[in-house]
């Protein structure tokens, strides 16, 4: 079956079975590696993409079902306000460890932000329950989503350096 | 935002596994070299495969002439910060700033990058700072001596009136400035300068402060390429199914149905194995679901988890031991005894198991996050019957570790099918195959005992361990003279308390062949501070003492670890009132050399269901690196344990594991998460490991705050809410 898919603002034209999850086809057809594979039944979130800007879980989602909505990746959710804002606390917070979950992990706390721009603990809880980290970053997590919303910086202490690229 | 920019587009190269000929050439070989700062044999070649330096004055520092700085981890990322504390102890003796320099991964070589503590080029045990401290900040000095040795010779001026900032040269009396990118080639010629002088601690610029990671931006854009993102030309993607059996082997296969699966392209059988190849990862795992596949199931067949907890018991109970630690002798008294119970757990690392293999002819490749590169590239030659410098290993970032990948089971398969495959194979596991085929941590059962004296003090501490080793499959060398497996017994024998007389002892019960134990987040640690640590609670509210003063008694001769548990009791408020069914509780330790103390507030409902309320850990880790890594590390290594502690356990029916994927093999999550606070004592001692520190400790805290909330002693792990439902309500 051939689908064409809206990635990132791009569309795709993508020749596979209908029942294939978009995870795959994001990740083995089109070739963005950002999203990842964890669980495969919508347990960890590692796979989670944003779908008209609400997060859903790629791993279990039929590219069949995706129509005409928008699909945005990691690749591409730092382009959007709320994005840019969890981005760029992540990296003020230094949340990640493996990072391996954190593309996910950003992908739902940027959707959170969209919808609700002073989330409670309560409301961090709800929409970031759904993805596992095994390196158990969420304390530093939580203090990132709150300093995106705030705008004020939480860390509980000082980062005195630039984060690096490394060469291109 | 100006401090932290995300540095979209600009991914740090990793490098590594150009060429790992070099590895393996000495012959006859040496004794293991390990690390050392120095130039030594090897490291020529070594340069040479990682494009030719002008200037590279050991195995660790390279600078262009171009002026690009890269620094060679001989460690790898796994999430601990290892790249980022390695470059810290580089680059502040070299005097360049963190945001200066490129990272690489290390190619596989025990000669050049081989760790003292582990005998080789291993990540694990918390031993990668502990195995470079010096070394690391001496490759670092090695480098700028030779390189400021140049512009000095230049100037006619004493190396000692210059002066770096920021790999740049200064003589500030003549007001000469020279960039180590242009001293490069000239220092490349000149010989190891021998020993050189390391700054005071007073000195340190970037040692001891929080430092942001090196791999945060890649990894929050989503850049970092994991061992499952790699892509090659021709690449197919495989799943895999081995015998859910331990030991079991592939007897029928019919592949007639998944071969009209589109997208499969290939079926694999080796001999306990069966691949699916396709050209995504979905059309494998169809391809796979579509297979019939019949097992010989083998001698484990119906091997259950009762079966093995029978034998361990009957070792335990009848089986020889050997002696691990005797001081003294057994005083008269009554004998104060519990058993303790540990079950056997799954890694289960957010990226689940795989590799990438392209085997032809002359040459293997092989993309693997690994913590045991030259393992890997041994085990490779042998499958393909190449010369291991014909065996090439390009090391990913790990997508975590936690031990898991301390084994070679999952690059050796893959291996073993790209040998059928001859193309480019990706083999990915399925969650489920990643639990049910882990190389699980051993059960344990363990009987502890005291006898105490008149004030309530351990007069005697006696501890028999019963278990399978992990040591001995993995190095059998490793283990004692006798026998013994110094792991089984780590953190029991060398207790920080003041106990007079000791006997720790272990006997060893092999589980049955196919059924591996590896080796898991905190190891000997985890298991020991848990029944050491929840025993020593008990006997303290035996005799009716607050669990913190008595603990102080006993250490009277121990001030450094005192003095984390009088940090942690002051931040936790220990002794503040509490609501019915709150409690706290602590436990402390001594794990991978350095000093901790956690304790964990916990709320446990009438149904016995157990909330977290809030945690401090305080920890003295000798000299602190990266105040934020070890903070981090110490945060969600709590973490960690505690979520092994509440939900955690690898059950067997029929010979296979029954738990398979997040739903039946639960993970805390963020809505079970309390703050968790981490006070780091400011110390001079020789540095610790931190990695593991947090789980280690996490386990005995939590239930002795259960037991503060409801009289009930856990000594079983993980916590069973049944235990802790007030009468009339149901668990």
């Amino acid at each position: 079956m051939s689908f064409t898919i809206k990635v990132n603002g791009r569309p795709h034209v993508v020749d596979i079975a209908g029942d294939t999850p978009l995870l795959w086809v994001i990740r083995d057809v089109i070739g963005m590696t950002g999203t990842k594979f964890g669980c495969g039944i919508a347990q960890c979130g590692a796979c989670t993409v944003h779908l008209d800007g609400a997060p859903v879980r790629s791993c279990v989602l039929p590219v069949s079902a995706v129509g005409n909505r928008e699909v945005t990746t990691i690749e591409a959710v730092g382009e959007t306000d709320s994005g840019k804002r969890i981005q760029e606390a992540w990296l003020a917070v230094d949340v990640v460890q493996c990072g391996y979950c954190q593309s996910g992990q950003i992908m739902s706390a940027a959707a959170l932000l969209q919808r609700n721009p002073a989330p409670s603990d309560a409301d961090i809880d709800a929409a970031m329950s759904g993805n596992i980290c095994r390196c158990a970053t969420y304390v530093r997590i939580r203090a990132a989503i709150k300093q995106a919303a705030s705008g004020k910086i939480v860390v509980t202490q000082a980062i005195p350096v630039t984060a690096i690229g490394g060469r291109k | 935002m100006s401090a932290h920019q995300l540095s979209t587009g600009r991914r740090t190269l990793l490098k590594g596994g150009l060429a790992v000929a070099f590895t393996w050439l000495a012959t006859p070989k040496p004794a293991l070299a390990f690390v050392t700062p120095h130039r030594q044999a090897g490291d020529a070649l070594a340069a040479a495969a990682d494009g030719a330096p002008a200037f590279a004055p050991n195995a660790f520092v390279r600078i262009d002439a171009s002026g690009a700085i890269r620094l060679v981890m001989p460690m790898v990322e796994m999430g601990q910060a290892i790249y980022t504390g390695s470059c810290m102890l580089l680059a502040e003796e070299l005097d360049v700033g963190l945001d200066q320099i490129q990272v690489e991964h290390a190619p596989p070589s025990d000669d050049l990058y081989g760790m003292k503590l582990l005998k080789g080029q291993i990540t694990g045990g918390s031993t990668s700072t502990r195995s470079t401290f010096t070394e690391l900040r001496q490759a670092g000095a090695i480098a700028r001596t030779l390189l400021v040795s140049v512009a000095a010779a230049k100037w006619k001026v004493e190396p000692a009136s210059c002066l770096v900032e920021r790999g740049v040269i200064h003589h500030r009396p003549s007001g000469r400035s020279l960039a180590y990118a242009q001293v490069a080639v000239a220092a490349g010629k000149l010989p190891d300068p021998g020993e050189v002088k390391l700054k005071a601690p007073g000195e340190f610029q970037l040692i001891g402060k929080p430092m942001a990671r090196l791999d945060s931006s890649d990894k929050v854009l989503g850049l970092t390429r994991f061992g499952i993102d790699v892509s090659l030309p021709g690449m197919r993607i495989a799943t895999v199914k081995a015998c859910p059996t331990f030991g079991g082997t592939l007897a029928r296969l019919n592949d007639r149905a998944t071969r009209t699966i589109p997208g499969v392209v290939d079926v694999l059988r080796i001999g306990n194995a069966v691949a699916v190849v396709a050209t995504n990862f979905w059309a494998a795992k169809r391809g796979m679901e579509a297979l019939d596949i019949e097992w010989n199931h083998g001698p484990n067949a119906r091997l259950t988890t009762k079966a093995l907890r029978d034998g361990l018991a009957a070792s335990q109970a009848n089986g020889k031991a050997l002696l691990g630690r005797e001081l003294g002798s057994r005083p008269d008294g009554e004998l104060i005894q519990a058993t303790y119970k540990l079950p056997m757990l799954a890694h289960a690392t957010m990226e689940p198991l795989n590799a990438t293999v392209h085997v032809t002819a002359e040459r293997c490749e092989i993309w693997a996050g690994t913590q045991v590169p030259t393992r890997v590239v041994a085990n490779a030659a042998k499958l393909t019957g190449l010369a291991p410098e014909q065996v090439v290993l390009h090391p990913q970032y790990l997508g975590g570790g936690f031990g898991r990948r301390l084994e070679t089971d999952y690059v050796d398969q893959a291996v073993a099918f790209a040998r059928l495959a001859r193309y480019p194979l990706k083999v990915i596991w399925t969650r489920e195959e990643d639990i049910r085929h882990d190389i699980v941590r051993p059960m344990y059962h363990d009987v502890i005992s005291a006898v105490l004296d008149a004030k309530g003090y351990p007069v005697w501490f006696g501890d028999r361990v019963c278990s399978a080793t992990v040591l001995g499959r993995w190095r059998p060398g490793g283990l004692r003279k006798n026998g013994l497996d110094g792991d089984a017994i780590e953190c029991a024998a060398d207790l920080p308390y003041a106990v007079p007389n000791l006997k720790v002892e272990w006997v060893r019960h092999d589980m049955p062949p196919g059924l591996l134990v590896g080796w898991w987040r905190g190891v000997g640690a985890l298991h020991n501070l848990f029944i050491v640590e929840s025993f020593f609670d008990e006997l303290a509210h035996r005799t009716k003492a607050d669990p913190v003063a008595w603990r102080k008694v006993l250490l009277r001769n121990n001030p450094r670890t005192t003095a984390v548990l009088e940090l942690a009791a002051a931040k936790m408020g220990w002794g503040s009132p509490l609501p019915p069914r709150v409690g706290r509780g602590v436990a402390l330790g001594e794990p991978f050399g350095t000093r901790v103390c956690a304790m964990v507030e916990v709320e446990v409902s009438a149904d016995g269901d157990v909330r977290l309320r809030r945690a401090v850990v305080a920890v003295d880790c000798g000299i602190p690196v990266n105040t934020g890594s070890i903070e981090a590390q110490i945060q969600g290594g709590l973490l960690f344990g505690l979520s092994a502690a509440l939900y955690n356990e690898i059950t067997i029916d029929n010979g296979a594991i029954q738990q398979s994927n997040f739903n039946d093999y639960r993970m805390l999550r963020m809505n079970e998460t309390p703050e968790v606070q981490v006070h780091i004592v400011n110390s001079t001692e020789a540095p610790g490991g931190i990695g593991e520190v947090g789980t280690a400790i996490a386990a005995p805290a939590l239930a002795n705050a259960i037991f503060a909330a409801t009289g009930v002693r856990l000594r079983e792990l993980p916590i069973r809410r049944e235990l802790l439902a007030q009468k009339g309500h149901t668990a």
